[in-house]
């Protein structure tokens, strides 16, 4: 685990963070008409565990990131369809649809984009800070 | 050398204050989808007098509590949230948005004091 150095640190672990989060948003999507021979086969929608790190280790620190402490898939029931031509269909014609709500999803996406965002105008804002205080006292 | 140092030291003060806040600032807007994360904050009037050593508690004792260094002198605070959210997390992505903007421009403001006051100094040394 990096150490957060500076504030760039803090920032880049953030938008890490959410393009995880992007990437579970692509994976359950992807995923959405997906269908299973069993009800324990069928996929459930992934969801990113974030948790705050802070510099040292102390709530009082200056800096605080965000981590990806694990995914976890979501103990949703899949809806039970009845195809009897379906190849994965079991004995009785039934196949399972995978758990995930494309709605659900799209709202996930909308927010952790916006966040990415967020983090990457604090970037070029501070960028652009540090450069006119790097040059202090010329102009 | 030191009335150098004293003339440009409150404004140094301010901008690595400024630096400081925005960097928290940061911090909550990188948290800002992380559940149970409590938006933290600087109250910069305080942080800067006591930078600069200046109490608005008026000690007339040697035994008084100054309230700037004593209990609760540390400037860093939770912010108290507008909409409380389900999931514990009172970082509120219009209320950082707009404190980092404005402490932005205060830094920036900062800086263009302390440029003038390096080049007034610099004009002197000179003596054109």
């Amino acid at each position: 685990m990096a150490d957060l150095k500076n504030v760039f640190d803090v920032a880049g672990r953030a938008m890490a963070a959410q393009m995880v989060r992007l990437n579970t948003v692509a994976s359950n999507i992807a995923n959405a008409e997906a269908r299973a021979g069993s009800a324990e086969t069928a996929y459930r929608p992934l969801r990113p565990v974030f948790q705050t790190v802070f510099e040292d280790g102390m709530r009082n620190s200056e800096r605080a990131s965000v981590e990806v402490r694990g995914l976890i898939s979501l103990d949703r029931d899949p809806q039970r369809v009845h195809e009897p031509g379906h190849p994965l269909a079991d004995d009785e014609g039934f196949v399972y649809l995978s758990a995930v709500d494309v709605n659900e999803e799209m709202v996930d996406m909308l927010e952790a984009s916006r966040q990415y965002q967020n983090n990457l105008e604090v970037v070029t804002t501070l960028r652009t800070l540090m450069l006119r205080t790097v040059n202090m006292g010329k102009s | 050398m030191n009335a150098l140092k004293e003339h440009i030291s409150f404004q140094a003060s301010a901008l690595s204050l400024r630096d400081k806040r925005n960097t928290m600032l940061a911090s909550n807007i990188a948290n800002a989808a992380t559940p149970g994360y409590k938006a933290r904050d600087i109250d910069f009037d305080r942080a800067m007098a006591r930078q600069v050593g200046d109490s608005p508690v008026r000690m007339t004792n040697m035994r008084h509590v100054d309230n700037l260094t004593g209990v609760g002198a540390d400037a860093v605070q939770y912010r108290q949230s507008l909409n409380p959210s389900l999931d514990g997390n009172t970082v509120e992505m219009g209320v950082e948005q707009m404190e980092f903007s404005e402490n932005s421009l205060r830094y920036m403001t900062t800086l263009t004091f302390l440029n003038k006051r390096i080049s007034g100094l610099m004009t002197a040394i000179r003596g054109e």
